[in-house]
């Protein structure tokens, strides 16, 4: 059974249609996105590998390093495969916004439980 | 992307009814609230995983020590097989890319063929997961806890002072005989032998097994086989608590069970949204084969479901660096 009132109350969806040769131009983008995700994941492993851990600063700074290409990563497959990049900005803050709440109650919550044996915060003894 | 997105409207329009103020149809606002919430879901477990190794008194085994596993093949390769794993999904992502631009331009052929594709590619994950699930839970040799305080030397010429409650591995041929041998299985029995001691089956398949090394810091960093003497002096030290692979009970890998549920947890939820999500997939890859959205005469079902399969690719993401990285 054909349902038309998809087709009708849709006009949004029905505008998400783009030319030949804009779409040669998404497949070029995409092609690329999946170069740099590629090396990225590469570089991860091969420092998984080859890097010791230990207690020293150097281990610390891979482990920030392996957090920002984390979040390369994640900004790529974002903005690029899921078009979030082309959506209009009020939709993006709509998205994005409750990540910088939910990152600030996290570094507040890991600062103040993360001194907690410094002071008297052993509730749960 | 042409269409809404780039449309200049003016703020009157826009927020003056009538219309999404978003400029998306209702489904896709909908299908992005819903992964929003879901990020959260897993944001909240990735957050309990860190808090709870953070605060761990017992070792926590790091990852390119507990996978370093390839099927068929022996031999060590630290995280390969999870940065396999990692790249089927960033290009069975790309598939879907590609599925969803052909849906832009009507190609029914062409979003029939990345589609198909994409959940090839979720199968090829979904199997890589069951059999890593299938290697975790049966483990490599097993462990025991030690009842005693022992030092011993290791092969290099470490010396170790262990206490009561350390843990120590076994290879996986020695355990292999090892659980049954300590389930009471009435064909296996330990005697002494000219080196040590040795298990041996009788019944259907005799073979015997000699106790050569034993391991420490397995999981951990650094880890160190002792043999001969010093392997009988850990062996003459063991407990009664023994543990083979993993289950939601006991686990090889740690003193704590912790890492075990984190495990399960986490990439069994990731797992059970990749398994949706190709079921999800096929249903929308039929309804494209009988040409329903050829007659609704645009392809955004594509573009919805897409946002969902990118979603746990991204999730991999994270997954992959906190889990198996960090």
């Amino acid at each position: 059974m054909e349902r038309d009132d998809l087709i009708v109350n849709d006009s949004y969806a029905l505008n998400a249609h783009h030319s030949e040769e804009e779409g040669a131009k998404i497949r070029r983008n995409t092609w690329k996105v999946t170069g740099i995700l590629t090396l990225l994941t590469t570089v991860e492993v091969i420092m998984g590998i080859f890097f010791k851990r230990s207690e020293a600063f150097s281990w610390t700074m891979i482990k920030w390093t392996f957090i920002i290409l984390t979040l390369v990563k994640a900004a790529y497959i974002v903005l690029v495969f899921m078009h979030l990049g082309d959506e209009r900005s009020n939709l993006k803050k709509a998205v994005l916004a409750p990540y910088m709440l939910f990152i600030a109650y996290l570094l507040f919550i890991a600062i103040t439980e993360g001194f907690g044996h410094l002071g008297n915060f052993n509730a749960f003894h | 992307m042409g269409g809404e997105s780039t449309k200049v409207i003016s703020k009157e329009e826009l927020w003056g009814g009538g219309q999404s103020p978003f400029s998306v149809s209702y489904g896709k606002m909908m299908m992005w609230y819903f992964l929003v919430s879901d990020a959260l879901t897993f944001g909240g477990l990735l957050t309990a995983y860190g808090f709870v190794r953070a605060s761990s008194e017992d070792p926590w085994p790091i990852g390119e020590q507990a996978f370093r596993s390839l099927p068929f093949i022996e031999g060590e390769y630290p995280l390969i097989y999870v940065a396999l794993m990692t790249f089927i999904l960033i290009v069975s992502s790309v598939t879907m890319v590609l599925a969803v631009e052909a849906g832009h331009r009507n190609d029914k052929s062409g979003v029939i063929k990345w589609l198909g594709l994409t959940i090839i590619g979720g199968f090829f994950f979904l199997g890589s997961q069951a059999w890593e699930w299938s290697h975790y839970i049966h483990g490599s040799g097993g462990s025991f806890l030690l009842n005693e305080s022992v030092e011993v030397t290791s092969d290099e010429g470490q010396v170790f002072s262990l206490n009561k409650g350390d843990v120590v591995y076994m290879d996986h041929h020695f355990g292999h005989l090892a659980e049954p041998w300590i389930e009471g299985e009435p064909e296996v029995s330990l005697i002494k032998s000219d080196h040590g001691v040795k298990l041996v089956e009788m019944g259907a398949h005799p073979h015997e097994v000699e106790l050569h090394s034993l391991t420490l810091n397995k999981y951990i960093n650094n880890e160190s086989q002792v043999s001969g003497d010093d392997a009988m002096k850990l062996w003459n030290a063991r407990s009664e608590s023994f543990s083979f692979g993993a289950n939601l009970h006991d686990n090889e890998y740690a003193s704590q069970q912790a890492y075990a549920d984190f495990f399960f947890f986490i990439t069994g939820f990731h797992g059970f949204h990749v398994f949706s999500g190709v079921v999800i997939n096929i249903i929308v890859f039929i309804m494209a084969y009988r040409g329903v959205f050829e007659r609704r005469k645009h392809y955004e079902m594509v573009e919805k479901i897409g946002l969902y399969w990118h979603f746990v690719d991204l999730v991999w993401v994270f997954v992959f660096t906190f889990f198996y990285l960090i």
